[in-house]
């Protein structure tokens, strides 16, 4: 799922101050999940904006929203059931929702409540761990599922860096070394031997390097 | 200027007996500040970061929880999850540029105890110290 966590709150009520009528709008999808942008979340939210603003003397009418997703076309249309009840959309959605509600909504002001972090899984409760980078050139069959673009703070393809110690990271002791967790997992599944093989050069055009993506599937579009 | 804070306390059934014993008298009996409104709850397990924000935009100048000790709740883990849920508030507090300690959380033994009603008066202390709320400020 997408992980993303609340911005500073002086940051987002500096954003919405001089709006006088408020929707602060969940999204249904990953930030529920990551109990960063649900409806709970947005509740919390609309409070603390509430409060926010009553502290620096201004009133403004905030309430809340939800949509099933923020990043489809069809689900932003069902935004049109709050018409008349805003001046400004303050988004619990990630950047991707926030994108789409902008892209759709042309002359509405929209707002992020939410710094999108990565691309993860929960590890345990309360904690989200960094798992893909959305790098467009997948390697896990070569790496026995542990992804080395996202897990090593180098990004390297071959083998861990000088720094790992003990099967830590170097930049982060905390963080497990991912290549350690390669080889080690390799050698559990009896094919240590692949990772003899050098990796080429990587070619990082798929990784966003070569501009914004977009993927079209001529047997879904209408 | 005199200041009587208004505080709102959410407390458990079981931290909270000498509510409900006698009516409540027991508790003016016993000098529990009176500027104090008491709601109870189940378990301050239920509780939400919702309803406490509530309690501030509804005016109120303090707020705070009563649970049982945090090894022994009733309901096992209860008052912890109420301690996190105040925790996460009182660091919003903080990044609103608020007291955090207009929020607390106490945990006390369940049953007839004075750490009930000296939670109480030390809230109702802290809070006249604080002064009225800054939530409270009209709006321009």
């Amino acid at each position: 799922m997408i992980v993303a966590e609340r911005k500073p709150l002086d940051e987002i009520v500096n954003m919405v101050q001089d709006c006088g009528k408020i929707l602060v709008l969940a999204c249904r999808g990953c930030v529920t999940v990551c109990s960063a942008g649900g409806e709970r979340e947005a509740e919390i939210l609309a409070s603390l904006v509430r409060l926010g603003l009553q502290k620096m003397g201004k009133n403004a009418e905030v309430t809340t929203g939800s949509l099933l997703r923020q990043c489809d076309k069809e689900y932003i249309d069902s935004l049109d059931q709050y018409q008349g009840q805003y001046d400004a959309i303050l988004s619990t959605a990630c950047g991707v929702g926030v994108n789409f509600l902008a892209n759709l909504r042309p002359s509405e002001a929209v707002f992020p409540a939410l710094n999108t972090t990565f691309f993860g899984g929960s590890a345990e409760q309360g904690v989200w761990q960094e798992m893909c980078a959305g790098c467009g050139d997948c390697v896990l069959h070569l790496t026995g599922g542990l992804c080395p673009v996202a897990r090593c703070a180098k990004n390297l393809m071959n083998g861990p860096c000088g720094g790992s110690v003990n099967g830590r990271c170097e930049i982060n002791s905390e963080t497990d070394c991912v290549w350690q967790m390669i080889y080690d997992r390799m050698g559990r599944l009896q094919r240590q031997q692949e990772l003899t093989s050098s990796a080429p050069i990587r070619d990082w055009s798929t990784a966003g390097h070569g501009g914004p993506r977009k993927q079209v599937r001529p047997d879904l579009t209408v | 200027m005199s200041f009587t804070p208004d505080i709102r306390l959410f407390t458990c059934h079981y931290a909270s007996q000498q509510s409900c014993t006698e009516g409540g008298s027991i508790l003016r009996d016993l000098n529990f500040p009176d500027n104090i409104t008491l709601t109870r709850l189940v378990c301050t397990g239920k509780l939400e970061e919702s309803d406490l924000l509530r309690s501030f935009e509804d005016g109120a100048d303090g707020v705070y929880v009563v649970g049982c000790p945090v090894d022994t709740c009733h309901n096992v883990r209860g008052s912890q999850r109420a301690a996190k849920r105040v925790e996460s508030v009182r660091q919003a507090l903080a990044e609103l540029g608020v007291e955090k300690d207009r929020l607390r959380m106490y945990h006390v033994e369940r049953g007839m105890h004075p750490e009930f009603i000296a939670a109480g008066e030390e809230m109702d202390a802290l809070i006249r110290q604080l002064g009225p709320s800054p939530f409270c400020r009209k709006a321009a």
